[in-house]
């Protein structure tokens, strides 16, 4: 799956690990994260992410 | 050490009580030719609350700064608003000696404190918007992650109209007087500049949204108080709108050459380059990465609209020099720049298009042709260098 990448800090959004702090199991995709989905590190928005 | 160092009044209950680095030439790699402070403040409030330490050398001259004015161990409170060490280095020996009742960051500040100090000081984490009750006070907090580390968060004392900014509005400046109407504003707005384009620059675009979302907040600020250089009590606007200004990036009619040179050769194709530029009307900044320091660099580059950069052939690689800056500057994503590749090589002559990646990695619009030349360039290839400064010039001025 299609790891995205912060464009503000260099997170690296990786749908096999999801975002357990934000309570997104792992084997979740980019694209169905919720609109308000933060960035974990620096709380950009999900439109601050591109492809990796 | 009580009674050598003197504490600062800067409203009605804060007090400075930071201490002065004359010395530092070197703050991780970016040039402080004036010295640098690490501020702290002291709110004398009914709990009496301490925002931010100092870098640890620097504890007793804070320690003795506080015991000008109150016993230390009266302190009750300690605000971290930003992690990094030249203000939380202090922090676990100061908490030792005077034992505060509680310790407040932000969220991802308690996490990075925890591993910078192994284990860190109990913290007690706040959210953007959360308040902390000073007894006659009030202290709110505004998270600002990314300005410029994931922790840092700004605090308001509501009572003074005072904003405790952390590294923003701040400079690396050391002097004995501590207010923005004491200093020559030129100074104030080149060491401004310097440290915008050494620290902020990468985080623009949040500086942009935080400008805006404080607007919209409705605050009054009658002083801001950062964590580096003077407290701003007069100029606030000003400095308001140079942030602005700054953050924007908009193009000007300048251009930098940064270049390196062996024997002159690249050296002299820079001055053909900055003639052509020159001719066109483009204010130039020429600089030879052999006298320059990279931290000049970015700071010419934070109102420039062209980056055009030159580097000879070192084997195989571009010259040691100009990776540095180039990799230095793309860490602080500038943008909106038009630009070019330019050296000389002897024999095999890599740099150039290594230089054209990552001018293209930094999304720099290359204009015009990049030159390579063999050796010593003749007055054609002279030539060609002037045609390029043209180039680059046109292609900045149709973005102006």
């Amino acid at each position: 799956m299609q790891r995205y990448v912060c464009g503000i800090c260099g997170y690296v959004y990786d749908p096999a690990e999801g975002d357990p702090e934000g309570d997104v199991p792992a084997g979740t995709p980019f694209e169905k994260l919720p609109d308000d989905w933060v960035c974990p590190v620096c709380g950009a928005s999900k439109d601050e992410f591109s492809p990796e | 050490m009580k009674g050598l160092y003197q504490a600062v009044k800067v409203s009605d209950h804060v007090y400075w009580v930071g201490a002065i680095d004359w010395n530092i030439r070197d703050f991780h790699g970016y040039a402080t030719r004036r010295g640098s402070t690490y501020n702290a403040y002291l709110v004398l409030a009914d709990k009496v609350t301490l925002i931010d330490t100092v870098k640890a050398p620097f504890k007793d001259e804070m320690l003795s700064r506080i015991s000008s004015l109150i016993d230390p161990r009266d302190i009750g409170q300690i605000v971290s608003n930003h992690s990094e060490m030249d203000h939380s280095g202090s922090l676990p020996a100061v908490i030792d000696e005077i034992g505060p009742e509680s310790v407040y960051a932000s969220v991802m500040g308690a996490k990075t404190l925890g591993e910078l100090f192994h284990p860190g000081p109990e913290i007690i984490p706040v959210k953007d918007g959360d308040s902390i009750d000073l007894g006659n006070m009030t202290l709110s907090f505004l998270e600002t992650r990314m300005l410029h580390w994931p922790d840092s968060m700004f605090s308001y004392l509501v009572e003074d109209r005072l904003l405790f900014s952390q590294d923003a509005f701040g400079m690396h400046l050391a002097s004995s007087e501590r207010f923005d109407d004491q200093i020559d504003p030129a100074i104030l707005e080149y060491e401004g500049a310097t440290y915008f384009a050494n620290i902020l620059l990468p985080y623009s675009q949040l500086i942009l949204k935080l400008l805006e979302r404080v607007k919209g907040l409705g605050y009054q600020f009658d002083i801001i108080a950062p964590d580096h250089g003077p407290v701003w009590r007069k100029d606030l606007t000003g400095i308001f709108e140079q942030y602005h200004r700054w953050a924007l990036q908009k193009p000007t009619a300048k251009a930098v050459v940064v270049y390196a040179t062996m024997w002159h050769s690249t050296e002299m194709m820079a001055a053909a380059i900055a003639e052509g530029l020159i001719s066109e009307g483009i204010s130039v900044k020429m600089m030879s990465m052999d006298v320059a320091h990279r931290s000049d660099v970015a700071y010419e580059i934070l109102d420039a609209g062209a980056l055009v950069v030159g580097s000879p052939t070192l084997n195989n690689n571009m010259f040691p020099s100009m990776a540095d800056v180039l990799y230095y500057l793309k860490g602080l994503r500038p943008s909106n720049l038009v630009g070019a590749a330019f050296g000389s090589y002897g024999w095999s002559g890599e740099s150039v298009a290594q230089i054209e990646t990552l001018l293209k990695e930094m999304k720099v619009d290359l204009a015009g042709e990049s030159v390579k030349l063999k050796n010593v360039p003749d007055s054609e290839m002279l030539s060609s260098c002037f045609s390029l400064g043209i180039d680059v010039a046109q292609a900045l001025k149709a973005r102006l």
